[in-house]
């Protein structure tokens, strides 16, 4: 298996924000890749976009509070050989600039990688208006768009390098919370290319498969660790990337346990839950049960209390875990 | 550096037949609009076989001014214009809007890379045309001798998303922009002061730290001049407010914003291609 950070299950694993694995690795695009540049609508420091600007302030533009702008300027920039980031908030950008992504840079054909920021409940007091949980479903609904959700901020600096990289339409979905560090700098990350995060200590095959993304993933592994006292065989797959969707991974693993729970902190309507439920219901259809938010908007609290009170806390995998075994 | 009369004569010429290739193609597609590009054929006629850093054969030109169209549904006078320029034969302007054509009802880049983006949702060419600028300034700094035009609608200026570039353009100082607003008057709806008053465009591109010009859209001595004077403008963008009348041309459909969105039928075609091969 992946070798991942030895403290992810204890409780003084060290904790950073995805958007810092973010800022970090396009610093480092900075110095890599001249043709790399960064937009930002006023959240330059929110977004920690600051960090390419002190190293490559001729190539950053301020665009002021404009999503809409925000995403066209990036397409134009994009027609003439730039590969663009553009960083908001994801309920604004892509909440507030969808028919501009659609239209200017996936349409278009002009690659721009859109970064949204404090993505889910877990943005915590700002309330429901701040808090994306439609975003995933707005991007992967776009043809030739990528989806890519880091599970934590080491995995967000290698995403956003491999972006650029692939010089690819793509949305990069970001958390403003500190979470728990899942994997190592040796990790290996391609786009695509998911990978399991936990398997059954007992070995055999699995019970049942968990499919997670972003920082819920280490969630999702405690869960599963928690129900191997109870006999329950669970493997945890990192599906870091929701379109293109790996099809392979998430096959090999639902013929092994027949059965898939999928966590993620976004609306259950139509987002990576929806995504494998789409694939596996027309390829090899299992019982699936959803950890998500079941139609509802967030509001004001702490992210612990709001994603509990949402459903996607550790008790509720467990407890979907074991509905998800009992229909089998 | 003014027009003589001979290339003045030659340049009506041109746009006259750019304006029957619209209204013959408009007819066969059977949608489309039919207004805003005979209103714009001048404009275009200007650009195209005037002021336009560009070569017809060499569409790629990394060096040619780059020319975005922002309100897409004018596409019939860039389609006409670009096939009576050289760049694809005038007889594919007859699959406009079909099944298979390059020429889409609203322009796809991806179809025609010859056009340098795809339109249609209104109101953001022009920061597609920011974005362009802002790049080639990073890439080239002051060696660069690219312009950039954007050509937007009156009615379209209603968006948002434009009042942001304008205020990004401003900004950024970029006198390697220049934007030109059809003036007409119309919009789908009625005429544009009763749906969205816009009052004085030019003074409120102004405000926002523009050069402003506003001129007789079917006067090639006015364009051409208003064109050289807007590139010679270097600390600034530059808009140029063109005013034209819906339907140039056509007598019986000029000003009439029923003109808009619809093409001519067969019989009403034919009257205007009568009417335009009397010029």
């Amino acid at each position: 298996m992946t070798k991942l950070n030895p403290k992810v299950y204890t409780d003084d694993v060290e904790q950073l924000p995805t958007r810092k694995g973010f800022g970090e690795g396009l610093a480092m695009l900075a110095s890599s890749d001249p043709d790399v540049v960064a937009l930002c609508a006023d959240l330059t420091e929110s977004t920690m976009m600051h960090l390419f600007k002190e190293k490559a302030p001729e190539r950053f533009v301020q665009i002021g509070i404009a999503e809409q702008n925000l995403v066209t300027v990036a397409a134009g920039m994009s027609a003439m050989g730039k590969y663009p980031f553009c960083s908001s908030y994801a309920m604004f950008s892509p909440g507030r600039n969808w028919e501009q992504i659609r239209t200017t840079i996936a349409y278009n054909n002009s690659p721009v990688c859109i970064v949204g920021s404090h993505a889910g409940v877990s943005v915590g007091p700002d309330g429901g208006t701040h808090q994306a949980i439609e975003d995933m479903a707005l991007m992967r609904v776009i043809p030739r768009m990528h989806v890519i959700y880091p599970c934590d901020a080491i995995e967000a600096r290698k995403a956003t390098i491999a972006i650029a990289g692939a010089r690819i339409p793509a949305y990069l979905r970001l958390a403003r919370e500190k979470t728990g560090i899942i994997t190592t700098d040796e990790t290996p990350f391609e786009i695509g290319k998911a990978y399991i995060v936990h398997e059954p200590e007992a070995g055999g095959l699995a019970h049942v498969g968990v499919i997670a993304c972003g920082p819920l993933v280490r969630f999702a592994m405690l869960a599963a660790r928690d129900l191997e006292k109870k006999g329950i065989k669970a493997k945890v797959l990192n599906l870091h990337t929701i379109k293109p969707l790996d099809t392979e991974s998430i096959l090999a693993l639902a013929k092994e346990t027949q059965c898939i729970v999928t966590v993620e902190e976004h609306q259950k309507a139509g987002g990576m839950g929806s995504a494998v439920a789409e694939y596996l219901a027309q390829t090899f259809t299992v019982p699936i049960e959803f950890v998500g938010v079941s139609d509802e908007f967030g509001q004001s609290g702490t992210p612990v209390e709001l994603v509990e009170k949402y459903g996607m806390g550790r008790e509720d995998i467990k407890t979907a875990i074991e509905k998800v075994l009992n229909r089998k | 550096m003014h027009l003589t009369d001979t290339e003045i004569s030659a340049l009506e010429k041109t746009a006259n037949e750019i304006r029957k290739s619209i209204i013959r193609s408009l007819v066969e597609a059977k949608s489309g609009h039919t207004a805003g590009p005979l209103g714009m054929a001048d404009v275009f006629t200007a650009l195209y076989f005037h002021s336009l850093n560009h070569d017809p054969k060499n569409p790629a030109w990394e060096d040619r001014d780059r020319l975005v169209l922002s309100n897409g549904h004018i596409c019939p006078v860039l389609y006409a214009t670009m096939a009576h320029a050289g760049y694809f034969p005038v007889e594919e302007l007859q699959t406009l809007r079909k099944y298979g054509s390059r020429l889409q009802g609203h322009p796809h880049r991806e179809f025609l890379p010859m056009v340098e983006t795809s339109s249609g949702p209104l109101g953001c060419g022009l920061s597609q045309t920011a974005g362009m600028a802002i790049a080639e300034r990073m890439n080239n700094g002051s060696l660069s001798h690219k312009h950039f035009f954007c050509m937007l609608g009156d009615g379209e200026m209603n968006e948002g998303n434009n009042w942001e570039a304008i205020m990004l353009l401003g900004k950024e100082k970029l006198g390697s922009v220049t934007a030109i607003v059809d003036r007409n008057l119309i919009q789908i709806d009625g005429n544009t002061e009763d749906i969205m008053p816009l009052g004085n465009l030019g003074k409120k591109f102004e405000e926002f730290g523009w050069h402003a010009q506003e001129i007789d859209g079917h006067n090639f001595e006015e364009i051409v001049g208003a064109i050289n004077r807007a590139k010679a403008v270097h600390d600034k963008p530059s808009v140029i407010v063109a005013r034209t009348i819906p339907s140039k041309g056509v007598k019986a459909w000029e000003y009439d914003y029923k003109w808009h969105g619809k093409p001519p039928s067969a019989e009403e075609g034919e009257m205007a291609l009568q009417e335009l091969l009397r010029n």
